[in-house]
């Protein structure tokens, strides 16, 4: 049983390498690599050491970037979320911030950093702070009023209240916030590479183009980035599995 | 005062004018006070929001970027959600389908620009393309969640009453799955907003996020940048509140949170 | 006449048999697990009869009213209708759901007329019209079902059912989520529509009371697997005097019968 689950989607996957080569190999301008191609553009990178450097490079970046942002955001999203009067002021500044591409920050994260980490982890702490900020409120906001009644019922003090009740009623909602949201941070990385600094898997999409079309290098980087975002989210699930979170969910 | 109390109506514009005030104080304070010669304060700002609107480039780049979204954000609708909703009716695709889907969905469609312009050339095309890709995947998601969350009682339901499969799909499984899918729409519409600005400051030289990197490019105009974001910001909020009308609509409304 | 009869009593000569289950069992795998749920159970109904299965939770008569739908297939045996052997859900039965099986996305009017997509505008209109009143949602036609109360919902999933003119009803606790006054409004109405319209009904419910109330026949079920226990006839008339010596003998011998010392 579990052999015919896996074989199924590997034929697929399969199938979709061979129309990659038969496709590739029918094209007239032999820029775009085929399947095995890509292989070697592993390798290659491999060999060079290029490829634990760029993925230490992203990963530090999303890493720095991702946890200022939760450990600014999620405190400050709680609190305005508690005080409605905090949320009706600060409501419409967010609502005009959030929808502007973290990517559009580009030219500012240049002229205030300059070229290099720096900006790239403000872009990404740009990018994860106002969707990590409006799960906070929205996750305080939709506690049912029960349970707040019901831990001041049993004479609870304010903190023991915001921790014995608020903090165990919002997880659910901000741990799928934060799997979103560093998903968002995956996304921003790569391209804050392709722009603002000179080294991870971005620049190597980037790099490998410009310097000699070497598209094998360009695919390879692409799928790299597909399986170590594919993990970051996997991780992340694997958080909502844990017992004490996991009322929040509906489905398994 | 918490979230249990109720606050005045008069207080539903005074604090966010308190606010918005207080933020733009600090703003410029902030400038005059780093002595910064490049960045710009909230009245240069103002003033370099004016010279655009007053330029007509400004509103061919707007619909520049608004046509590329909407037809990248269209084509991804009009394939993603029925391949969606056959995924999620047959969980036996799905599981097929499901890895693939894993692997390609988390690549940036940013990382996607260098196979776009070989696809396409440097153009509306390439940007489409991205667009497309960054929305597609939200989509079909969303419509395979909504399609699987279906109470069974509503498909049993509708197979009693002696509907074909394809009429159980549009009437019953669609609808049911509706305010899921309405969900997913509006994140790969917040999607589609941000790859647009991105793909333009890369991959053509048109549109809202050209704007902003041509502004910085030529002659730092660090005043017409900041304009260009605030832009930016201001209409992803107006494509926000449109598609949450949607929301609204009283036959998908039972599947949201209310208020009251 | 002895309050008792034997299992599996045979209808009168002159009702015709609408349904017929026959050594039906029914067994669920499950991660290697065998559970039995229904055990050889036989059971007879005649055309317009009102019968309740009646049993404590969980002992497997929703899933013989689910098998008499044609939602599920039993192991071994047979459901027959109309001397067809059930396979899969048919309009002629229709199925009314413990949980809400109202459609949220449909106002009142668009559930009434789910099921009558094929009759042209007019007559489906009038239909529509005819079960409105007929279970008193007049003004409410296009209303949707969440701003309807609980005992609203479940009229309107009883008109839905009924517009499709099925020959059978199968009710699953369709009051069981109800306060108890609504639940008797509702038992009221129910009968009353069954009266207009002669429907088979095949009720199911864990609420003694509410068995003796309804029906023709109580079939009385054991815990799981379930088998039939005994059938027991009410013969009261309708309207039902609830208090009369005859409805509470029938009711205390269904009490001993599942054995409940009839004192709280």
């Amino acid at each position: 049983m579990k052999l015919r689950l896996l074989w199924r989607p590997l034929a697929f996957i399969a199938l979709l390498l061979l129309l990659w080569e038969v496709g590739v190999r029918r094209q007239a301008s032999h820029l775009l690599p085929g399947p095995w191609g890509v292989v070697g553009g592993i390798v290659d990178l491999v060999r060079h050491g290029l490829l634990t450097k760029y993925v230490v490079a992203s990963l530090f970046r999303v890493t720095w970037g991702f946890a200022l942002a939760v450990v600014t955001a999620i405190p400050l999203g709680l609190a305005i979320g508690w005080y409605r009067r905090a949320e009706m002021a600060l409501n419409p500044i967010l609502q005009i911030l959030r929808p502007i591409s973290p990517l559009a920050w580009i030219p500012i994260a240049i002229l205030w950093f300059g070229v290099g980490d720096l900006a790239a982890v403000f872009l990404i702490f740009v990018g994860c702070f106002f969707p990590l900020m409006l799960t906070a409120i929205d996750a305080v906001q939709s506690i049912p009023a029960v349970y707040i009644n019901a831990g001041r019922n049993f004479g609870l003090s304010s903190a023991s209240l915001v921790y014995r009740v608020l903090y165990p009623a919002v997880v659910p909602n901000l741990i799928v916030g934060l799997r979103i949201t560093l998903g968002i941070a995956w996304l921003v990385v790569v391209a804050a590479e392709m722009i603002a600094v000179s080294s991870g898997l971005g620049f190597l999409i980037v790099d490998a183009r410009n310097a000699g079309n070497r598209y094998d290098l360009v695919v390879a980087g692409m799928l790299i980035i597909g399986i170590i975002g594919l993990l970051l989210d996997q991780g992340m699930r694997s958080l909502e599995k844990v017992k004490s979170f996991r009322w929040g969910y509906s489905e398994d | 005062m918490n979230a249990l109390s109720q606050p005045a109506k008069w207080e539903r514009f005074f604090w966010p004018v308190v606010a918005t005030g207080l933020m733009l104080a600090l703003w410029y304070y902030s400038v005059r006070w780093s002595g910064t010669k490049v960045f710009p304060s909230p009245r240069e700002v103002e003033k370099g929001l004016a010279e655009l609107l007053g330029h007509h480039v400004l509103w061919k780049d707007i619909i520049d970027s608004l046509r590329r979204v909407a037809v990248g954000f269209g084509l991804a609708v009009l394939v993603g959600i029925p391949l969606g909703l056959t995924l999620g009716w047959y969980p036996a695709a799905n599981q097929v389908v499901n890895p693939t889907m894993q692997i390609l969905r988390p690549i940036s469609p940013i990382a996607w620009i260098p196979v776009a312009i070989i696809f396409f050339g440097v153009g509306d095309e390439a940007a489409i393309f991205l667009i497309f890709l960054g929305a597609f995947f939200p989509i079909v998601v969303a419509c395979v969640n909504g399609v699987a969350n279906v109470p069974s009682v509503y498909r049993r339901a509708g197979r009693n009453f002696g509907l074909t499969p394809p009429q159980l799909l549009a009437r019953v499984l669609f609808p049911a799955a509706l305010p899921q899918i309405l969900v997913g729409l509006r994140i790969a519409l917040g999607i589609a907003w941000l790859v647009v600005v991105a793909a333009e400051m890369i991959a053509v030289d048109s549109g809202l996020g050209y704007l902003v990197i041509d502004s910085r490019n030529s002659g730092k105009r660090y005043d017409l940048v900041v304009a260009a974001i605030l832009l930016i910001g201001l209409i992803g909020l107006i494509l926000d509140l449109a598609f949450r009308r949607l929301e609204k609509l009283r036959s998908v409304r039972w599947g949201f949170r209310h208020e009251s | 006449m002895p309050v008792m009869q034997p299992i599996a009593a045979p209808l009168p000569f002159t009702v015709k048999t609408r349904l017929s289950v026959d050594r039906v069992s029914m067994v669920f795998e499950r991660d290697g697990k065998r559970t039995e749920v229904l055990n050889n159970i036989s059971l007879e109904v005649g055309d317009g009869e009102f019968v309740c299965l009646l049993g404590p939770s969980g002992c497997g008569k929703s899933t013989l009213l689910n098998a008499m739908a044609g939602f599920l297939t039993p192991t071994s045996g047979e459901i027959r209708v109309d001397g067809e052997t059930v396979r899969k859900p048919d309009p002629r039965r229709i199925f009314v759901f413990q949980e809400r099986g109202v459609f949220p996305w449909l106002t009142v009017e668009g559930n009434i007329g789910f099921g009558l997509s094929k009759l042209g505008r007019s007559e489906r209109e009038q239909r529509i019209a005819h079960y409105v009143k007929m279970v008193g949602l007049e003004g409410f036609e296009k209303t949707y079902p969440q701003e309807l109360s609980g005992g609203m919902k479940q009229r309107l999933e009883v008109a839905r059912a009924l517009a499709v003119n099925p020959d059978m009803l199968l009710l699953d606790e369709p009051f069981g989520a109800l306060d108890s006054i609504t639940r008797l409004v509702m038992r009221g109405e129910l009968l009353r529509i069954w009266e207009a319209e002669r429907k088979t009904v095949i009720f199911v419910t864990h609420d003694i009371d509410e068995a003796v109330q309804l029906a023709d026949r109580v079939v009385v079920m054991s815990a799981r697997p379930a088998t039939i226990q005994q059938i027991v006839n009410i013969d009261i008339p309708h309207p039902r005097d609830i208090s009369s010596a005859r409805y509470l003998e029938l009711r205390d011998g269904i009490f001993k019968q599942i054995g409940l010392a009839h004192k709280v």
